[in-house]
């Protein structure tokens, strides 16, 4: 039995269609002037969230509550976890409050695995530390597959900060799935020691690998977590690896530009690009709340889960 | 019961038709293609009559079966009245009272025509008619769409068993069965060919 969303390799290509096409079905709800179906009324989420997120939250919050769900918003400050409880401890009040499904974002990346082992619900992962976020990718998938129709042999580019990427990896494994070429383009001190299992070609020459992309995803230089110099300065990871109007321009004519926000303008991503009609950033924020309507449908709707990981120890 | 001597015919099948999907013996047809084109004809010409000309008729099909009737009706009407019938489709996956009964389903299309239901007499269609629960989902899915002046119901069989107080404004067919028993609508368009079969519960996968 399937019932949790771990990481985007926990999804089968049959899997991963049936989300995208589940999610464009549900984005007709948000056309509509009642934006609610009945579908899991009387079913619990919990939003667990130790670490800080705008977009991300809400969207789950809404898609919950899309489907008329029950929500509760967890956040780390201000809960008992400043007093030093245990995600165990946490994980047993959820348990004992009978959650049916649990959202959790975590610093530690594994947060969710462990969780999924302790609570009889059902775990989606909203990002653990540098590991996953498997909605965020599906999510950018959605994008993608409504600007550029099927993704198979698709050229994406992921440009960026991919060491403390889960968003990166996330793809990655999720666009190999759908077919899609992708190639990662980042300095060396940016990519993971271990890129050879990657089902992805790398890249360091971002500029070589411009014309031939159909999408580009620009990623966050990720300053919180950056505890080393990876880069001699800002100004020069900018000018080599940074996405600007003459870059823009020598992308094909239909190639999009995608972010998973927050952005750092004038960094990864020059404010003219980003607020360009070729930029989908918008766009995946508004695609986030149906592809989660989906996950959170195919996981919680029915008596077992559609999509998603076996459930620990089954 | 006359129902326990139905299921043991063993029905004959043209051998060009295609019933893979039906496991095992394929049942009877108790519908041929010309019954079920004489069915229609006769509904959309009681539409028009019950409508006064059908001025403000929405026809709405039910996924999957009931979207291809509800075509069909709209061509019908189309050539009686010598202009287009809306129609669209509506899919009550997420209404249903048995979600949680079985594994999540994959969504099909609900798709209003341009005009919106709002103030218009919708005609829902689908195939067969059973527990009603359907219908029920369907009446809570067009709430949240609109608010049609009136509903009504058109349906090619009645196989009775209700389990809610519905009942349809259209009837192609009414067919007693028992609860052994399962009803197949197979349309050209969804199934390559036209026929209603009625067969013992195993062999056939229910429409309902």
């Amino acid at each position: 039995m399937k019932r949790h969303l771990i990481s985007a390799a926990d999804l089968t290509r049959d899997d991963a269609l049936l989300v995208l096409d589940t999610a464009e079905e549900l984005a007709q709800v948000a056309d509509r002037s009642i934006k609610k179906l009945p579908t899991l009324r009387g079913r619990t989420v919990v939003n667990l969230f130790f670490e800080d997120s705008t977009r991300t939250r809400i969207s789950f919050e809404a898609a919950a509550k899309r489907l008329s769900a029950d929500v509760i918003n967890f956040s780390a400050k201000g809960s008992s976890v400043s007093k030093g409880e245990s995600l165990k401890d946490t994980a047993l009040t959820l348990e004992a409050m009978g959650a049916d499904g649990v959202v959790i974002r975590h610093n530690a990346s594994g947060a969710p695995h462990r969780l999924a082992g302790w609570v009889r619900g059902s775990v989606v992962n909203a990002g653990d530390g540098t590991h996953e976020h498997p909605t965020q990718a599906l999510l950018d998938a959605f994008t993608m597959r409504r600007r550029l129709g099927d993704l198979s042999g698709r050229k994406v580019t992921i440009v960026g900060d991919v060491l403390h990427s889960r968003v990166a990896r996330s793809n990655v494994l999720l666009l190999a799935t759908l077919g899609a070429e992708v190639t990662v383009v980042a300095p060396p001190t940016l990519l993971p020691v271990a890129m050879g299992d990657w089902p992805c070609e790398v890249s360091y020459d971002l500029d070589a690998v411009l014309p031939k992309s159909d999408a580009i995803m620009m990623l966050r230089v990720q300053q919180e977590r950056m505890n080393a110099a990876y880069f001699p300065t800002v100004r020069e990871y900018s000018r080599r690896y940074g996405l600007d109007a003459p870059r823009m321009a020598q992308l094909p004519e239909h190639a999009i530009v995608m972010h998973p926000g927050p952005m750092n303008r004038g960094v990864e991503i020059a404010a003219e690009v980003a607020d360009s009609p070729r930029s989908t950033i918008v766009e995946q924020v508004a695609n986030g709340v149906s592809v989660r309507m989906a996950v959170l449908y195919l996981l919680l709707g029915g008596s077992e889960s559609a999509i998603g990981t076996p459930g620990a120890g089954e | 019961m006359n129902a326990a001597s139905k299921q043991a015919e063993p029905a004959e099948e043209p051998a060009e038709c295609d019933l893979r999907h039906v496991a095992g013996s394929p049942g009877k047809a108790v519908l041929e293609a010309a019954d079920i084109r004489r069915a229609l004809t006769r509904i959309a010409h009681e539409i028009l009559e019950r409508t006064k000309g059908g001025d403000d008729v929405v026809l709405l099909g039910i996924q999957t079966r009931g979207v291809t009737l509800a075509r069909r009706l709209a061509d019908r009407i189309a050539d009686v009245e010598g202009r287009p019938v809306p129609c669209g489709s509506l899919d009550v996956t997420m209404y249903r009272d048995d979600l949680r009964m079985k594994p999540a389903r994959a969504l099909g299309r609900t798709e209003l025509p341009g005009e919106g239901v709002d103030d218009r007499i919708v005609v829902l269609v689908d195939d067969v008619l059973f527990s009603g629960r359907t219908v029920r989902a369907a009446l809570d899915a067009l709430n949240d769409l609109g608010r049609p002046r009136a509903v009504q119901l058109a349906i090619l069989v009645d196989r009775g068993h209700r389990e809610l107080p519905i009942r349809a404004d259209y009837v192609g067919k009414n067919l007693p069965t028992s609860m052994r028993e399962t009803v197949r609508v197979l349309l050209a368009e969804n199934d390559g060919r036209d026929a209603v079969l009625l067969g013992p519960k195993d062999s056939l996968q229910g429409a309902q």
